[in-house]
This record gives structure tokens, C-alpha cells and sequence, in this order.
């Protein structure tokens, strides 16, 4: 287990050997105003070395947690609830969800605890080193759906109103902005997401969100194509 | 097996008095059932909003427009017929994108209608997002042309507040990313027949014309007119 | 005459003998797993409850202790003698067997640490990194797939399995565990324990 001091200790000894040195010197008057002036400078130093040393420690330290459940390389992890991929997505999404989740808009208990301590500079840092990963995807759902998850996903399905979803999402599924990439994400996360689009997301209706442009989309799918379509994205890199 | 009346019956009923007097009815009756996509050609409104709300998946509220994977544009304030070229041009594959194509190819008449007719009485206000360094050249480019490089005065096809008319798109208000993406690109997605040349070979020399600097300062001024 | 008669009395008799070991095979294998870990297969420490646990998670752990992966030192004095000739067929079978047992809580953990515990699993502490148990091991901590069950589990083995992680017994882990262990303290691990020892 870390000691949490060792940060602090580290900064009193410094200090402490900086006042020493410093009383050496008062002695000598000529020297007293450079005594002075190193130990100002070296006092900077060690507490803003501190400082630097504590952020990028704190990233670290935090995305390592994140990594506890999203997996290793942020690829998503079947737990007993599906944990999605974070890695290659887009950090306008992720900065939206993590916000989404802070204030309630969209309803997870585990991730508002998560995020809500998260400070905007620690929001973007996370966005930025997910988006920047790229695992293979997990894998593992049904083959013998993906054919028909590629014609819903490509060309849609206009005769029951469903759009292509490569129309926003791109046609390769990395999406673009504040839409979310769809490649690699896992099969079962994908189900639980569209069908229960409604009950997790927009949960603030004088505060309408981005997932408001998902809603009709994820009502009109009925159970076969959304593990269809579940099922091609899951495949792709 | 069909069945058929025994001949004799069918003759002396049309023969017989009462047999013309119900036989005319039924000739009118018959009659105004003859147009044969009439049947099929009624679109309820239940229909048609449920296929607009599709449209809107993608075109954004109200038809505004929506930063896709591809920008994808604004049909709000679109006149009818520029619209319904659009769309025959996407079925006929003279305008390519497979996406459209898979959208339009299921549309009956009286869908287009209703859609046309709904998209162009939306007008929410533009999307916006683009840069606005260059939009007074925009407004030059667009009320006066090039003359240097023949290149017309935009406003005069599209109207001066570019609301367009008829055959001519409105402009006012359509993405930026999405015309400069069309102008920098014309005749890879339109005009895709040349045995068949539609209205896209009016733009064609324009589109060629403009550098791309132009095409973004006429885009952005474009873009933010209501 | 009678020695044939004698020789073909003990063949049969050899024949049955035969037949019952065969049958009696797995039967022997479970009897022998609940000399330790209970006649109900609900734990007697170190061993562990198995009444109850994920089958795929069983399977899995008597593969590793066969292989001689899962190294540490219980393993070694215990379960690589009894896992030695359980191959994968029987230890399937085993798995399935244990999974169809009713599990028992243990009711062996520290009461007044139990709060502690709850939160730590049902919440996580975002502050220092550790993440909510819940989101892999369940809401009543039942597992799932080849996440094994904790509900119920008794205390000393659950906090021996944090402390060995610590250790550096790390092959056989399930993926996170290490990175989830090195941040508890000592008391978290103990209130996580507690809690879990009284999860039905």
C-alpha cells in the first residue's frame, strides 16, 4: 500500500535543508542577500516541482482507477454490467458523457461518483489520453448477425424510418465531434445502450442534450436489428 | 381459376333496361377509381410526420442541418421543386450518395409531396459555427460576382437574400462545411450521368471558377444569413 | 471344475470392484473436496466456500491450480496435490456441481465494519482511485461468468486473497485485481471483508 506523505516529506526535508544552509551563510553579511536569493529560488523550485510532480502523479493515479474497469487498455470489459470501450473515442463525447453524468442528465451512480470530483483540467486530460488508444476490439458477439448489422448500419432502413447510422457516425464508426465512435464498442453495451436510451439519458427535460438526436433513432430499432447492428460494430477496429 | 359469368347472363342484364341504368354508376363509379397509383398514392399525416421526424434524425431540428460524420444539410425554407430534383436526381443515381439513394428510392409522390412541401415551410435559425474573418468578401462575391474570372453574381439565381426560387436552391442559412464541401466537389457527386444533363451543369463552371479561398468566404457569409 | 468356478467368482468380483471405482470416481473426487471445504461445500477455513460460486470461475481456478499457476502458498500446500488428477472434463463437472449448491454466508466479518465495507463495494472511494466492486462482481456480490462470487465468502479468505495479491502472487489473478489491491489499506480490506462475509 502507497504512503500518501512520501510527497510531503520529500518537500519538509528540502525545506529544512535549505533554512540550514541559509543560517551558514547569514553569518557572512556580503552573502546574505545571494543566501537569500538561492533560497528563494530553491524553495520555487522544490514546491512547484512538487506541484508538477502531484498533477501528472494524479493522472496517472486516476486513469490507472479508470482502467480498473474499463480495461487494461481502455478495450471495455464484461463485467457483471458491460463497461464500455473508452479507447480511440472521441474526447468531445467523453468530456459530454463525464458532464452528463455530473449533473444528472444521465443517470449512473457509479460514474457520477467518479466524475463528479473531476476537475475540468482533469476531464480533458482523461478525453485526451482515451481518444489516443487503440486495442483491438474484445470481440465475441454473434457472427452470423454482423451481415445484417452492416446493411442497417450503411444504408439504414428507410421504409420503417431507421437512418444510416454511418451518416453521423461515419462509415467506419469512429464518429466525429461530439458523436460518439461506435467501432469496437462491445456487443452487450451497445444492447443495454439503445434499449434503454430513454431511461438512462435526457433525464433532464428542461435540459435537452445531444441525446436527444439518438432518441427516435434507438425506439424505432426493435431487438433483432439493434443485435444486429450491436453485433457488426463490435467487429470493427 | 378466374370466374366468369355465364355469357348469356352477362347479355341479357345489359340488355335489359335495369342493366343500363345500374351500368352507367358503375361506370362512373369505376371511373374515378381508374388512376392507378391513386390507391397508393394517399399518405396520411400520421406518415408523413413520422417520416419527416426520420428526416430530422440526420437533417437535424426543424431541418436545420447537422454536423454528421459528413456535414449534412439544411432543407429548412427549400423550395419544393429544387427539393424534389434532389431527390429523383439521388434515385436516379445523377447525384451520388448511397445514403440518399437508400432514403429516396421508397418514397412515393405523395410522400414527396408532403415532405417537400413541410421542409420548406420550416425556418429555424441557422446553425452558424463558421469563421467570420471573411465574410464581407463572401457578400461581394455573392452580390457581385467575379467578373475577372466569369463567375456571376450569385444572388442573381439564388435571390438577393439567397431564399432561392424554383429550380435554385436557398442558401441562406446551409452549412458552411457543407457548401464548401459541394463546390469543392460538384461534378464528383453531380451531373453523374452525361447522356442525361441536369440543372447540377448550371454550377458546374461556376464551381470550377472559384478558388477555394472564395469558396469559403461565400460559404461563410452564406452561412449565417437567415 | 471348482477352480474355474473360483476363478470366475473373483473375475466378477474384480469386474464390480471395477465398476463401482469407476462410479464411484467423481463421487470420490467431491468427497474428497469436501474434507476441506465442507460437507456442504460452504467453506471451512482456509477453504473456501464453493457452494454457490460462478462454474466458469471453479473451472477456471482448478485448471490454474493444476497447472500449477495459482502459486501461492495455500495453493501450493493444498490444492495442487488435490487438483492433480482432475482434468478438464471432471473439473466441469465439479464446477457445475458446486454452482448447483445453495451458498451460505459466511457471517464471520467484523460487524461494526460492515458500513464501511458496503460503501467501498456498492460506491467504490472515486477520491482514492478504488472502483466500486459492484460494477464486476454484482449487485449481491453473486459474480457472474468467470467473476467469481464474494457474497458469503468468509472473512480470512477474503482478505488473504487482497493480501496475497500484494504480496506478488499475481499469476491467476483476474485482470484488475492487482491494481485494485495495491490501493486498498489494510482497514479498507477488512471492511470489505467484513461486509462481503455477511452477503447471502
Amino acid at each position: 500500500m502507497r504512503s500518501l506523505n512520501s510527497l510531503q516529506t520529500d518537500a519538509t526535508t528540502r525545506a529544512r535543508f535549505v533554512w540550514l544552509a541559509s543560517r551558514k551563510l547569514k553569518n557572512d553579511g556580503s552573502r546574505v542577500g545571494l543566501a537569500v536569493l538561492i533560497l528563494t529560488f530553491v524553495l520555487v523550485g522544490a514546491v512547484s516541482a512538487q506541484h508538477r510532480i502531484s498533477l501528472s502523479g494524479d493522472l496517472e493515479g486516476k486513469i490507472g482507477y479508470c482502467k480498473d474497469c474499463h480495461g487494461v487498455s481502455a478495450q471495455g470489459f464484461n463485467g457483471y454490467y458491460p463497461i464500455p470501450r473508452l479507447a480511440g473515442q472521441q474526447p468531445e463525447y467523453l468530456q459530454n458523457q463525464l458532464r452528463a453524468f455530473i449533473e444528472h442528465r444521465r443517470t449512473n451512480n457509479i460514474m457520477f461518483n467518479v466524475a463528479h470530483s473531476l476537475s475540468p483540467a482533469m476531464l480533458s486530460a482523461l478525453a485526451a489520453h482515451f481518444a489516443s488508444l487503440h486495442p483491438p476490439p474484445i470481440g465475441g458477439a454473434p457472427r452470423q448477425l454482423v451481415a445484417t448489422g452492416r446493411k442497417i448500419f450503411e444504408d439504414g432502413m428507410p421504409e420503417v424510418n431507421i437512418a444510416a447510422c454511418a451518416a453521423c457516425h461515419g462509415p467506419d464508426a469512429t464518429g466525429s465531434g461530439q458523436i460518439p465512435r461506435l467501432a469496437g464498442q462491445l456487443y452487450p453495451y451497445v444492447i443495454k445502450t439503445l434499449n434503454n436510451w430513454g431511461k438512462e439519458r435526457g433525464q433532464n427535460p428542461t435540459e435537452p442534450d445531444t441525446s436527444a438526436i439518438m432518441s427516435p433513432v434507438a425506439h424505432s430499432l426493435n431487438r433483432s436489428q439493434i443485435e444486429a447492428v450491436a453485433a457488426f460494430v463490435s467487429t470493427l477496429r | 381459376m378466374k370466374f366468369r359469368p355465364p355469357k348469356q347472363q352477362c347479355r341479357s342484364a345489359v340488355r335489359s333496361p335495369a342493366g343500363v341504368a345500374l351500368i352507367l354508376p358503375a361506370v362512373i363509379l369505376a371511373l374515378s377509381f381508374t388512376s392507378p397509383s391513386a390507391a397508393q398514392d394517399n399518405v396520411s399525416k400520421e406518415q408523413a410526420d413520422a417520416k419527416l421526424r426520420y428526416c430530422e434524425v440526420c437533417h437535424g431540428v426543424s431541418a436545420q442541418g447537422f454536423h454528421g460524420y459528413y456535414p449534412i444539410p439544411r432543407l429548412a425554407g427549400q423550395p419544393v421543386e429544387y427539393l424534389k430534383n434532389q431527390l429523383q436526381a439521388f434515385v436516379e443515381h445523377r447525384r451520388t450518395s448511397n445514403i440518399m439513394f437508400n432514403v429516396g428510392h421508397v418514397l412515393s409522390p405523395a410522400m414527396i409531396d408532403a415532405l417537400t412541401t413541410d421542409f420548406n415551410q420550416l425556418n429555424p435559425k441557422p446553425v452558424g459555427g463558421a469563421p467570420k474573418e471573411n465574410i464581407d468578401e463572401g457578400k461581394k462575391i455573392f452580390e457581385n460576382g467575379i467578373a475577372a474570372a466569369n463567375v456571376p453574381p450569385c444572388a442573381s439565381c439564388h435571390g438577393p437574400q439567397a431564399k432561392g426560387n424554383g429550380p435554385f436552391p436557398r442558401l441562406a442559412g446551409q452549412l458552411y462545411d457543407y457548401i464548401t464541401n459541394k463546390l469543392t466537389n460538384w461534378d464528383k457527386e453531380r451531373g453523374q450521368n452525361p447522356s442525361q444533363p441536369d440543372t447540377s451543369a448550371v454550377m458546374q463552371p461556376i464551381a470550377h471558377s472559384l478558388t477555394e479561398p472564395q469558396i469559403k468566404a461565400v460559404a461563410a457569409y452564406l452561412s449565417y444569413l437567415e | 471344475m471348482r477352480n474355474n468356478g473360483a476363478s470366475l467368482a473373483i473375475l466378477i468380483m474384480l469386474c464390480c470392484a471395477l465398476l463401482a471405482a469407476t462410479a464411484h470416481a467423481e463421487n470420490l473426487a467431491i468427497r474428497n473436496c469436501t474434507w476441506c471445504h465442507g460437507g456442504s461445500a460452504s467453506g471451512y477455513p482456509p477453504a473456501p466456500a464453493l457452494a454457490g460460486q460462478r462454474p466458469q470461475y471453479v473451472e477456471k481456478q482448478l485448471a490454474y491450480f493444476h497447472a500449477r499457476t495459482r502459486d501461492n502458498p495455500f495453493a501450493r500446500q493444498y490444492m495442487w496435490g488435490a487438483a492433480r488428477n482432475i482434468d478438464a472434463q471432471s473439473a466441469r463437472n465439479l464446477a457445475l456441481y458446486f454452482a448447483s449448491l445453495p451458498p451460505r454466508a459466511a457471517n464471520d466479518g467484523v460487524p461494526n465494519l460492515v458500513g464501511v465495507g458496503r460503501t467501498i463495494y456498492q460506491e467504490g472511494m472515486p477520491d482514492a482511485n478504488i472502483v466500486a466492486c459492484v460494477v464486476c462482481h454484482g449487485p449481491n456480490a453473486e459474480g457472474v461468468r468467470d467473476i467469481p462470487r464474494l457474497g458469503g465468502l468468509d472473512y480470512s479468505y477474503l482478505k488473504r486473497r487482497l493480501e496475497q495479491w500484494n504480496q506478488g502472487y499475481h499469476a491467476a489473478a483476474g485482470p484488475p485485481m492487482i491494481s485494485i489491491a495495491s490501493k486498498l489499506s489494510d482497514d479498507q480490506a477488512e471492511a470489505l471483508a467484513s461486509y462481503l462475509s455477511f452477503v447471502k
